[in-house]
């Protein structure tokens, strides 16, 4: 089976988040694989065991240093990496992102595309839907289990107050959410199998965005709280001060 | 005249609650730009034209297809954007919504603004949450059609007396889709949806002390139960009650943290909550900068007291 999983280099959940003359600055921010996308991965290793055989290419759209990112996949198992490049790639919206993925993939032949849910930092839930709508394949989103078998792909995923189970053939694009699969680290021997492990790298041109970022800001500040003593002033501050009971 | 495209979610043919918001945000953009509102369920449902028409729309428009399928209902929702010449395509930032969104946008060959907490009417600009609410953005979709998901919470149904005219329509052919939905067992509303939320972190000690969480949630009509993530990852309750980062993300009208610390990745799902109740033992807990009101206590003796007063 030819798999494809899509990784993003993204500032870390923890980092603090600077702006600066009202845009975001992540120059001074630690960076690492975007965590939904550590599960496109795992996926997409167990995907090619269950199918007794195939190839897990790593794909990211970002400028060179996400390299890093994708001897990251390499050193996890995946076969193959590929960097379509832009040093921009991170002013991409989702949409756009999805337009220069499916044109940089399109004529490639693959069975199964894996993205992460959602990448972290610009939050847009985008990409993987946006690509499969561009090649004109299935997608699921937010997958928490996938079964494959003779080409029929099976999926569940949560949706607000049920889980609902979906069905589609390959070539088909998921996009995956915590719970999934656990993601493997990295062994020293994968490390150092990495490093002899192939990793293209194609320019690609990014398109007039599709969604214009005018200001950041940081979030409005909440009136100052205040402490109170016991369940009794809390109960009666919320029915008659913030008035939400 | 131009037009506004509201897709509603249903499922087993039932509305789903908050697209009555993206509804009700289509019509304040509708009167400020003179254009008409039209809502679309992309799947068959039995819906009632007058609960449509009071949160803003003109037309309900429902499409024939017997079950959901995300590649069918934007490909129904292209179509029909493309027919009525619609401006700007509207959805609630559910999960099916999030999934929808970039595939009309991809369709449409425009851009989309994800998860909207606010628009201006007048010059299309919308604000978003990023990096887990660390920041919010300013964006315009460029583009021939704006594309944008609202986010459960913050926006309005209209509210005004009007019956939408009924229209049914066919639906396009579905790629993947969905053959079972089960709901999640319990009468509780999900915690993305719950206007009231009740969350519990390794502060309550135990899962056996869950029961004093259920106990004020039961004296709150309408409250959905949480968890952080420590809790989740102990197995204590289910992912689908984790709020965060790797959860869901929650904006209720209020939010009650017991026993949770308050971490980053822990805010990032709650910190657009209207007012946020903090119980913790630690006066120092970083929840507290972010309470609109604390307790410093231990939570397993506050929560009995708490569900007496709620009961009183
Ligand atoms: C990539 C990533 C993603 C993450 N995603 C999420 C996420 O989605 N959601 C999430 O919640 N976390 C997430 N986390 C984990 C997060 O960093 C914290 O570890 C987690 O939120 C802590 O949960 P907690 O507050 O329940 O536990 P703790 O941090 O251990 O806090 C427990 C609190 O309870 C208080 N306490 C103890 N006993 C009592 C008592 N008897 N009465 C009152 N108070 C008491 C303590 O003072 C303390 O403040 C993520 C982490 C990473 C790295």
């Amino acid at each position: 089976m030819e798999i494809f999983s899509f990784v993003k280099r993204v500032p870390s959940t923890t980092a603090n988040v600077e702006i600066k003359d009202q845009q975001l600055d992540t120059s001074g921010c630690e960076f690492e694989i975007n965590p939904y996308d550590r599960f496109a991965v795992e996926e997409g290793l167990r995907q090619k065991e269950a199918a007794g055989g195939g190839n897990v290419t790593a794909i990211s759209f970002g400028d060179d240093a996400a390299q890093k990112e994708l001897r990251t996949t390499l050193a996890m198992g995946a076969d193959a990496a590929l960097l379509l490049k832009n040093d921009a790639a991170d002013s991409a919206d989702a949409a756009t992102t999805a337009k220069v993925i499916a044109a940089a993939i399109g004529e490639r032949s693959f069975d199964l595309l894996l993205f992460g849910k959602q990448a972290v930092g610009h939050d847009q839930h985008g990409v993987g839907a946006g690509v499969a709508t561009r090649l004109g394949i299935p997608c699921i989103t937010e997958v928490i289990s996938l079964s494959i078998s003779d080409g029929q792909v099976t999926a569940q995923r949560g949706v607000e107050g049920a889980l609902e189970t979906i069905a589609a053939s390959l070539p088909c694009a998921i996009t995956c959410q915590k719970g999934l699969n656990e993601p493997r680290l990295a062994s020293l021997k994968g490390i150092m199998a990495a490093k002899k492990k192939p990793l293209e790298s194609v320019e690609v041109e990014i398109p007039a965005l599709a969604l214009i970022v005018e200001s950041t800001q940081p979030p409005a500040s909440r009136p100052a709280g205040r402490i109170v003593n016991n369940a009794a002033e809390l109960v009666d501050a919320l029915r008659n001060e913030a008035k939400v009971l | 005249m131009s037009s506004i495209l509201v897709i509603l979610e249903t499922r087993q043919g039932e509305l789903r609650p908050s697209c009555l918001e993206a509804v009700g945000a289509a019509r304040v953009i509708a009167d400020a730009n003179g254009c008409a509102v039209v809502a679309l369920a992309t799947e068959s449902a039995n819906l009632d034209a007058a609960v449509i028409g009071a949160a803003g729309a003109d037309q309900l428009m429902i499409a024939a297809a017997e079950s959901h399928s995300a590649d069918a209902a934007a490909a129904t929702a292209a179509r029909v954007a493309k027919e009525i010449s619609a401006n700007t395509v509207l959805l609630a930032a559910t999960v099916r919504g999030r999934d929808i969104t970039p595939r009309i946008a991809a369709l449409l060959d425009t851009g989309f603004a994800p998860d909207c907490t606010a628009v201006d009417a007048n010059t299309m600009v919308f604000t978003r949450p990023i990096c887990g609410g660390k920041a919010f953005s300013n964006v315009k979709v460029n583009g021939d059609v704006v594309v944008a998901s609202l986010r459960p919470n913050f926006f309005d149904a209209a509210g005004r007396e009007h019956t939408a005219e009924v229209s049914e329509i066919t639906s396009e052919v579905a790629k993947a889709q969905v053959i079972e939905v089960a709901a999640q067992s319990g009468e509780r509303p999900d915690v993305a949806e719950a206007s009231i939320v009740i969350s519990g972190g390794r502060g309550m000690e135990s899962p056996d002390n869950w029961h004093l969480l259920e106990k004020v949630a039961d004296a709150i009509p309408g409250s959905g139960l949480g968890a952080s993530r420590a809790i989740v990852d102990s197995g204590w309750r289910p992912h689908s009650e984790q709020v965060g980062q790797t959860g869901k993300t929650v904006s209720p009208e209020l939010y009650i943290a017991v026993g949770i610390s308050g971490a980053i990745q822990h805010l990032a799902g709650m910190s657009s909550s209207k007012v946020i109740v903090a119980i913790n033992k630690d006066a120092d807990a970083p929840i507290f900068k972010h309470a609109t009101y604390g307790i410093v206590g231990n939570a397993l003796e506050i929560l009995p007291e708490l569900a007496a007063e709620l009961e009183k």
